[in-house]
């Protein structure tokens, strides 16, 4: 997998406080990208299940934060990396309710609904790679 | 570690959350309650969760539980004062909440368990007719 651009801030996911931690830097960005609040709602929320995701299932990893900007507008964008077991069905792992651990089963299908953009790579036993964005 | 302070309010128990929850905190506020309803042999807990930002699914659920187990004890929760934009997230993420009664600020909020507290036996009568 490509390593994160250069201009993006990296943050570890390594305990729930780190989880606290991305909420506030992901607000301070998406503000700072003029998002709105409802859209700043929903990408921190985004970025909320997935950073738990990350933690639970990956067992730890890293976010990557980017302010993007395609000429005509503005957003952010953020790509979650874990080096755990991989995600072997990802429409099965999309489907609200599925889950593998004790949760909800809502956060990749409900992370999915709040974004623009959504992708998923992942490899059994390497690791698996979120990217999600969000547009003013 | 800290703890979300909890205030007897008459025969309800009143939670300000005021800080961005994680998810230890969450899970001790979970237990708090609990020994709390029964201490206080209290008919209702307001969550009053107008400074939070955000709702994510662990919260979502957090309050989910807290209002199971204190209907097992005999006590109603109301969660008030959600900001309009923490609702439509919820709803988009799918969770309704359904198991949790809301009100839109702690007033109402308690006007709502005073209601139940004053009719407490007609609620699961033959009310149809």
């Amino acid at each position: 997998m490509a390593p994160a651009p250069a201009d993006s801030t990296v943050l570890q996911i390594r305990s729930s406080d780190d989880v606290v931690l991305i909420r506030q830097q992901v607000r301070a960005r998406a503000a700072e990208a003029g998002l709105g609040l409802v859209d700043q709602t929903k990408i921190i929320t985004a970025a909320s299940e997935l950073a738990r995701n990350t933690l639970d299932y990956g067992g730890g990893g890293t976010m990557a934060m980017t302010m993007v900007n395609d000429g005509l507008r503005r957003g952010i964008r953020l790509v979650f990396d874990d080096k755990g077991p991989g995600i072997a069905d990802i429409q099965q792992a999309l489907r609200d309710g599925y889950t593998t651990g004790n949760g909800l089963g809502l956060g990749l299908g409900g992370a999915k609904r709040l974004c623009n953009e959504f992708a998923i790579e992942s490899t059994v036993g390497v690791g698996t790679r979120i990217t999600i964005a969000r547009w003013k | 570690m800290d703890r979300i302070p909890i205030l007897k309010l008459g025969r309800a128990l009143l939670v300000t959350i005021q800080v961005d929850m994680h998810d230890r905190l969450a899970t001790a506020l979970e237990d708090d309650l609990t020994n709390q309803i029964v201490k206080h042999g209290a008919h209702g807990v307001l969550i009053d969760i107008s400074a939070l930002e955000i709702v994510d699914s662990f919260i979502g659920r957090t309050l989910d539980t807290i209002a199971a187990v204190s209907r097992v004890l005999d006590a109603e929760t109301v969660v008030v004062g959600m900001r309009p934009a923490v609702a439509i997230t919820l709803v988009e993420l799918g969770l309704s909440l359904a198991g949790v009664k809301t009100a839109l600020n702690v007033e109402r909020g308690m006007a709502l368990l005073r209601q139940r507290d004053d009719q407490p036996e007609q609620e699961d009568g033959a009310s149809a007719g």
